[in-house]
């Protein structure tokens, strides 16, 4: 479960999403995303189209794996919150029980304070789905959708672009 | 490892380019990134310095068709080759579904490119992961260049899994899609288990 998460119950996907939309709301936050260690974007508040989700997963899941390096260096576990301010924008970057990753991203229209109050009360209720989360995981009820593809399939794949 | 969701019929893959400083890692995804249908394709990332060499990774996300109702995606990233950047590299390969080793095919670099491919094993080890088992594809790049080391030796010195292996060109794309069809093949193979 360290890095895989099949999420196989939307159930559970939208209790993330509607805990991220509370979250926004309750801090003024401009958006919120939840992603996983790797950068893989678990899910976001509404409204984030004008985002990209995917880099801003990424680079984050760097800055986090790169801080956390340095905390191993330094003799520390991890280093549980990253905050980088901007002139405009601010990122709040937050660990939920070491396995994803929460980010805020917030303007002048509310205060760090606020972020870090409303980011405690909502990592509780991530800590808890995620405990959900790996209960049902652990069912193994998935189908499993490679079984019968064909190298076919998989050259397919490649017919959009490229050569 | 693979992100696979289920409520958004998506499956995500990180394939990582590994191999010594300068060897063409970037350049690989640079001619990937140029020559994608923009709709398939996200911002390419380049951590890099002012002289161009990647700090810390190279990053583009590539959408490709469907297999069974799934959406596939790619996350391509390359590590900094040189010496020095080994705790980075380390990073970069946690949750790594495939890995493309580059090794630079002229002579004066045969020793890089074993050093470098040790290095693979080690970081691959520290997260549990083993370069005998895990999706794998060898690319020698440069094959434009003289002074260059046959194919054969390339192969008896780094293909002891006898993988598939690729004469590349990368800044002129030669090579460049075979090598990531074959990882992207493997990757997925292995997920059929």
């Amino acid at each position: 479960m360290d890095n895989l998460f099949w999420f196989s119950d939307e159930g559970i996907l939208n209790k993330f999403e509607s805990e991220l939309d509370r979250l926004k709301i309750e801090s003024n936050a401009k958006a919120t995303f939840l992603i996983d260690k790797n950068g893989q974007l678990i899910g976001s508040s509404k409204n984030t189209e004008s985002y990209d989700k995917t880099s801003i997963g990424a680079l984050v899941a760097g800055n986090v794996a790169a801080t956390g390096g340095l905390a191993n260096l330094l003799g520390e576990k991890e280093f549980s919150i990253l905050f980088h301010e901007g002139e405009n924008e601010h990122v709040h970057i937050s660990l939920v029980s070491g396995k994803l990753i929460l980010i805020v991203i917030f303007d002048e229209s509310t205060s760090l304070g606020l972020i870090r109050l409303r980011v405690k009360k909502s990592l509780k209720v991530f800590e808890r789905l995620l405990i959900e989360l790996e209960k049902n995981a652990t069912q193994g009820d998935k189908e499993n959708i490679f079984s019968d593809i064909t190298e076919d399939d998989i050259d397919n794949l490649f017919d959009i672009g490229g050569k | 490892m693979s992100f696979i969701n289920y409520s958004t019929r998506e499956i995500n893959c990180k394939i990582v380019y590994y191999g010594p400083g300068l060897c063409g890692k970037t350049a690989n995804l640079q001619y990937i990134y140029d020559k994608t249908d923009p709709n398939l394709k996200g911002k390419m990332i380049s951590l890099a310095t002012e002289t161009d060499r990647t700090l810390f990774f190279d990053f583009m996300p590539l959408k490709l068709g469907e297999i069974k109702g799934f959406k596939v995606r790619f996350h391509l990233y390359t590590v900094p080759g040189q010496v020095f950047y080994d705790a980075s590299r380390k990073l970069i390969l946690k949750g790594a579904d495939g890995v493309v080793f580059v090794a630079d095919s002229q002579v004066d670099r045969m020793d890089a490119n074993l050093d470098s491919f040790d290095n693979l094993r080690d970081n691959l080890q520290e997260h549990g992961y083993d370069l005998d088992t895990i999706p794998l594809v060898l690319q020698y790049n440069k094959r434009d260049l003289p002074d260059i080391v046959p194919v054969k030796e390339l192969e008896e010195a780094l293909n002891y899994r006898n993988v598939k292996s690729f004469e590349a060109v990368a800044i002129k794309g030669v090579g460049v899609f075979e090598t990531l069809k074959q990882i992207a093949k493997e990757i997925i193979i292995k997920l059929k288990g």
